[in-house]
């Protein structure tokens, strides 16, 4: 399941709607990335704030395809894909990747597939609000090789 | 054709989107990033570096030697940085 939304969610009402009902399921993973208040790429600046801007549309799209692949990979009895757009501060909630399957190392690995590709394969760009004034993040050459890697 | 920006190059261009009645020499997306630069001012500034820019056709991710045609959906942007 895809979403894309400006609103926050709540991990553990998401986590219980996923696997309710199911009880092939003996393992759930999440990952859910935040909003930090400093940037990676080295500078001094104190980040107070992130835009989220997306390309509607093609986002859901890729987004599905990257799922579709998790599922061709591993054996999920189901995934969830939830990604926000609009203006975040610190410490609030960006993306939750969660999947589920009867055995944790399918739900661990294909939870981390998920939010490798979406790192490099989703349309999404952040602005970053620093002392110094806006600033596009930069890709980063981390996140290529991490794609790389599940090939 | 429908013709997209987001994030730096919407900035730079100045604005997210706009019509444009494809030149019929331009055949595919090396031929559109060049036609684009030769408006010169903004779009000339804002495409100056192409490796760093981007293309999606009809949403999805294309080389610049991908066709384009007037009835598509075509959109410019800097690598992604989502998650």
């Amino acid at each position: 399941m895809i979403r894309v939304q400006r609103e926050d969610f709540d991990i553990g009402a998401e986590l219980d709607r996923l696997s309710a009902g199911n009880h092939r399921i003996g393992g759930l993973a999440s990952f859910v990335g935040l909003v930090r208040d400093f940037n990676l790429q080295g500078g001094p600046d104190q980040v107070s704030a992130l835009t989220l801007e997306h390309y509607p549309g093609m986002t859901e799209r890729k987004l599905a395809e990257i799922e579709k692949e998790a599922h061709r990979r591993w054996p999920l009895d189901a995934s969830l894909i939830i990604h926000r757009y609009g203006r975040l501060e610190p410490g609030d909630r960006i993306v939750l990747v969660a999947t589920a399957s009867p055995h944790r190392e399918a739900a661990l690995a294909a939870c981390h597939f998920l939010i490798d590709w979406l790192k490099t394969d989703a349309p999404f760009w952040k602005s970053e609000e620093t002392p110094h004034g806006e600033r596009w993040v930069e890709k980063r050459a981390e996140d290529d090789n991490a794609r790389e890697g599940w090939r | 054709m429908r013709l997209l920006y987001f994030a730096w190059l919407r900035a730079r261009i100045g604005r997210g989107e706009e019509e444009l009645d494809l030149p019929p020499q331009v055949r595919d997306v090396a031929g559109l990033l060049a036609h684009l630069q030769s408006r010169g001012g903004r779009y000339a500034e804002a495409l100056a570096d192409l490796s760093v820019v981007k293309v999606a056709v009809n949403q999805d991710y294309v080389g610049r030697e991908h066709p384009v045609r007037q009835g598509d959906e075509v959109a410019l942007f800097p690598p992604v940085t989502g998650g």
